[in-house]
């Protein structure tokens, strides 16, 4: 399928956002029974869950402007990775848990601006998504900066840790504030992204000190999720994700 | 903050000390014991509570106590304790005719 170049640019936006949700999903999903504690386990889910949530509505409404009748799950698990547009942090393996929670707070604290900014898009249904979804990406990242803080500020194991958590995932968030090519073309609907990293530096930023990690200065950067360009990660996931549906088309349970 | 975990009392195997956890489902309501789980301190014991107990709207309010900061009756004290209640039927509001069309004693 070569859905990357035909999309209207409104379904394209939602497919971004949708896909970023989506695969982050599946990443936290992986983390269930093997998390610390079963507590952190059923946290993890949780954020899985509303991420879910959150992709199901952007899946099915870029599906519903797309207009050639591909529903949530066509869209999920008929796509090939070359297809997906979401940024490359969301789809990195999880690492071990500092690595997840330094994803999950440069991800949800980017989630919180977006949402909280899109919530006065001229769109209907994607203002009354991130309405909702404000909420509960705010408990993300609460959860998320709760653990940089103990980990960073805690012994001189996992303040090490937490620092190459923060270290691993530095390289990958200049795809989250660039402009695609997309939102420039929805003005009113479409957030743009490079406005949203002030208000995410100064959040982000703060927590680090607090957590007494200093801010890495990656030496190289991720590029291309959104033009579909990925990790060779992405295959691996998909895979995991997509078998069921592909092996028994419309199962049911 | 950490009082659990001070007291050296009621922590797993991992090092997590226990805290109980109570919920209020709805204003007007007191808070209801639901269960326990582990968590490294308080803070982090109220979000695994919102995370484990009010999933699903149970919930407007919670607290979360250190397990050990409970001081419980003791099952062998069970007789000396509950037992004298039971004969002394003064003790129970039974004596007292209920007038017609009060409904609501």
């Amino acid at each position: 399928m070569s859905s990357v170049r035909t999309l209207p640019p409104l379904a394209g936006y939602a497919l971004a956002l949708g896909d970023d949700a989506l695969i982050l999903a599946q990443r936290l999903g992986q983390w269930v029974a093997r998390a610390p504690q079963i507590e952190e386990d059923v946290a993890l889910a949780n954020i899985a869950l509303d991420l879910l949530g959150q992709a199901r509505t952007l899946l099915s409404y870029a599906g519903t402007v797309e207009g050639v009748g591909r529903d949530e799950d066509d869209l999920a698990y008929l796509r090939d990775d070359r297809d997906f547009r979401n940024v490359q942090l969301v789809e990195i393996p999880n690492g071990d848990f500092a690595v997840t929670m330094a994803r999950q707070l440069v991800f949800s604290a980017y989630q919180y601006e977006l949402y909280a900014a899109l919530k006065g898009s001229a769109d209907p249904t994607l203002a009354g998504l991130a309405g909702k979804a404000v909420k509960e990406v705010a408990y993300h990242r609460d959860h998320a900066t709760q653990w940089v803080l103990r980990l960073g500020d805690g012994t001189d194991l996992s303040h090490a840790r937490m620092q190459a958590g923060l270290d691993q995932v530095w390289p990958y968030i200049g795809e989250l504030f660039e402009s695609a090519g997309t939102t420039s073309q929805l003005p009113g609907v479409a957030v743009d992204p490079s406005a949203l990293r002030p208000a995410w530096e100064s959040y982000v930023t703060e927590v680090l000190s607090e957590a007494t990690c200093r801010t890495p200065e990656p030496r190289w950067r991720s590029r291309g999720g959104r033009d579909g360009l990925h990790t060779e990660h992405l295959g691996h996931l998909l895979a995991e994700m997509q078998h069921l549906h592909r092996s028994h088309p419309g199962a049911t349970w | 903050m950490t009082a659990g975990n001070e007291q050296g009392n009621d922590t797993g195997k991992r090092g997590w000390p226990l805290w109980e956890v109570f919920v209020r489902a709805r204003r007007g309501l007191a808070h209801q014991h639901v269960g326990s789980l582990h968590a490294p301190d308080a803070a982090m014991a109220l979000r695994n509570a919102r995370d484990v107990y009010t999933r699903r709207g149970e919930g407007v309010s919670i607290w979360v106590v250190p397990s050990a900061a409970i001081v419980a009756s003791s099952p062998d004290e069970k007789d000396p304790f509950f037992d004298p209640a039971q004969d002394k039927v003064y003790r129970h509001p039974t004596f007292y005719d209920v007038p017609e069309g009060a409904k609501h004693l």
